[in-house]
């Protein structure tokens, strides 16, 4: 195809993605080192007759305006918003690691630190959410293999249903159920022999219940795509490491886990990438008093009565160079390959 | 998977069964329960004195006469307008996925049959690009939104998720146009169609299976999204995503959570009937992005 041709086909799907993805990036950097402007004082001198004249500092109002006005983006004001308290908090860490006397009660005070907080839960529900849906999915893709081709269908139509569901309503089904006067609380306090236990009142409980909502959500995903690779499981192979007596486990690990290899990587791409962005969970679980992911941090900044649009913006930079860390090893794997092959 | 490797001894099989058994009661379960507890009030739904409440609705009987009730309905969909929401959503989707099946079409189309190097980066930044969290794309938009007077109307949110869908869905039509052979196009150029001609009468006609998968996703993703629909869509033209969260808020205070609850159900429904008639399509879509990953 020539190079005109190729350009008038992508031109419409790349101006969609120059203006509503590549901009926006740029936009977040920009708004990122610039900060609301500060009300603009003015004296008024104001006397009373009898009491006597003072002078009052109160805000311009039109002069504030006019700034505003002006210079819709606020002041310049560098990398400040990224060091203050809301963000990396260097002055804070300093502290800490100066006066605290060991590493647990550091972290522990880190902890505390919004942007730490968030970081700590975020890269937490990315690194065990992740593995556990590749291990669900292939448990289940194994399983569902086995059973008679009638049943399969519908065994996929159900085990769709997680995966579908809007995030957020998935969450709020889940959470109804959990609460201590639904099903699940209930079987929980049973269970426990405590008919106070709450699930939403301890911050390690609500972790956890995040994470089972994620795998539950995404497990799906891995088993339809391990299900698929199981279609194209080379019989001989199996075969062959039965004759050298392989038992059933060894198959498994030897034969079928390596030819699912690349879907493996795959579905752990796919999901670091997901599983990084977590927000809707939290806002269906009514958890962020226990757990904040750095979206959950932005939409925050965003909806709140005063919008901190400066904020918001640091920390939607610092996650997109978190995915980009995520995404580094794939992507210099890719550049490696097409530089060899080129 | 029949061989005779495959033979089970009767203890495995015991074993798979009743996981497979586990894994939909897993799946499945959370929805029923929901749907069940949708026709009752709220005090069985989320019963303090016998969990077996909520299967039977004593207080629903007690409340309206009978153990299943549309109160909630009535109420979310009545009391509530929930209808408007739907009604955006609708359009919000409908013109999501149009737009992008159309531009992402031809993009797919491109990529697949250049065979410059280019093609391949762009490929990339595609990928780079689906990677982007959506809230850190709106905390972009916001402040040009509001200096140019569009936020909180449709057309900015349909513009917008178009956007954030095409990355996918050029890599899911890139590697639908490539099962499509080459010779097609070609012969058709060899007898004096332009390209374009060549793709509207040769490849339009065959292109539908992939077009519809595609599709499938990005309703599924105009249709679930929260972070995009919840910040740019002023509450009375709010989508019914972000209309739920709204609940939330609102709900819990007064008593209302069954509202909530029958917006949730009703707003799963049409999911439900699109995993019925199109499971095939969506099993295909996933592995389709799979195997070319």
């Amino acid at each position: 195809m020539r190079h005109t041709t190729f350009f008038w086909f992508f031109l419409p799907t790349a101006t969609a993605m120059l203006l509503f993805i590549a901009a926006p990036i740029v936009s977040v950097v920009i708004q990122s080192v610039f900060a609301p402007h500060e009300a603009v004082f003015i004296e008024v001198e104001s006397c009373t007759p009898l009491v006597g004249c003072k002078t009052e500092t109160t805000i311009d109002q039109e002069a504030t305006r006019a700034l505003k006005e002006a210079q819709p983006l606020g002041r310049f004001v560098g990398l400040e918003t990224y060091f203050n308290r809301g963000h990396l908090a260097v002055a804070e860490v300093r502290e800490l690691w100066l006066n605290e006397p060991d590493w647990s009660s550091f972290f522990n005070r880190l902890g505390n630190l919004p942007f730490y907080r968030a970081m700590a839960f975020t890269l937490t529900f990315t690194f065990i959410v992740t593995p556990l849906v590749i291990l669900v999915g292939l448990m289940v893709a194994l399983a569902v293999n086995t059973v008679h081709e009638r049943l399969k269908g519908v065994v996929i139509f159900f085990s769709l249903l997680p995966f579908v569901i809007t995030p957020l309503i998935g969450a709020l089904v889940l959470f109804w159920m959990i609460d201590a006067r639904g099903i699940l609380g209930t079987a929980i306090q049973w269970l426990a022999n405590d008919p106070d236990l709450s699930l939403k009142a301890s911050t390690g409980m609500m972790w956890v219940s995040l994470i089972v909502y994620g795998v539950w959500h995404a497990a799906p995903f891995a088993f339809v795509i391990f299900y698929a690779g199981l279609q194209t499981l080379p019989l001989d192979q199996i075969e062959a490491a039965q004759i050298d007596g392989a038992s059933r486990f060894q198959r498994v690990r030897y034969v079928v886990v390596p030819h699912l290899m690349p879907l493996i990587t795959f579905v752990a791409l796919m999901q670091l990438m997901d599983n990084f962005r977590v927000f809707e969970p939290i806002v269906g679980f009514n958890a962020e008093a226990h757990a904040q992911s750095l979206s959950w941090a932005i939409f925050n900044d965003l909806g709140g009565e005063v919008q901190q649009l400066s904020s918001a913006a640091a920390t939607s930079v610092m996650t997109i160079i978190g995915v980009a860390i995520l995404l580094s090893p794939v992507l210099y794997r890719t550049w490696r390959d097409n530089r060899r092959a080129a | 998977m029949a061989g005779n490797a495959q033979k089970m001894p009767v203890g495995l099989r015991v074993a798979t069964s009743g996981f497979v058994i586990f894994w939909l009661i897993l799946a499945a379960f959370p929805f029923i329960w929901t749907f069940w507890g949708s026709f009752k009030v709220e005090l069985d739904f989320f019963s303090l004195t016998n969990w077996t409440n909520a299967l039977t609705g004593e207080r629903t009987q007690a409340a309206h006469g009978s153990p299943f009730t549309g109160a909630g309905y009535r109420g979310s969909w009545i009391q509530e307008e929930f209808w408007r929401n739907v009604i955006n959503t609708l359009i919000v989707c409908f013109f999501v996925v149009c737009t992008s099946l159309t531009i992402g079409t031809l993009g797919g189309y491109a990529l697949s049959r250049s065979s410059h190097r280019y093609t391949f980066w762009l490929l990339i930044t595609a990928l780079i690009f689906r990677a982007m969290p959506p809230i850190t794309l709106v905390s972009g938009y916001l402040l040009p939104f509001f200096e140019w007077n569009i936020w909180g109307i449709l057309p900015t949110t349909i513009i917008v998720l178009v956007a954030i869908n095409q990355p996918f869905t050029l890599w899911m039509l890139h590697s639908f146009f490539q099962n499509i052979p080459k010779e097609l196009d070609e012969s058709a150029k060899v007898d004096g169609c332009t390209q374009f001609q060549a793709f509207r009468f040769v490849i339009v006609p065959v292109m539908w299976p992939g077009v519809i998968t595609t599709g499938l996703f990005s309703f599924l993703l105009a249709y679930n999204d929260f972070a995009v629909t919840s910040m740019l869509l002023s509450a009375s033209n709010r989508t019914m995503v972000p209309e739920i969260a709204a609940y939330l808020g609102t709900t819990y205070t007064e008593g209302n959570v069954m509202f909530a609850v029958s917006a949730v159900v009703s707003a799963s429904v049409p999911l439900f009937l699109l995993v019925m008639f199109f499971q095939r399509q969506i099993v295909s879509g996933l592995t389709a992005g799979a195997v070319k990953g």
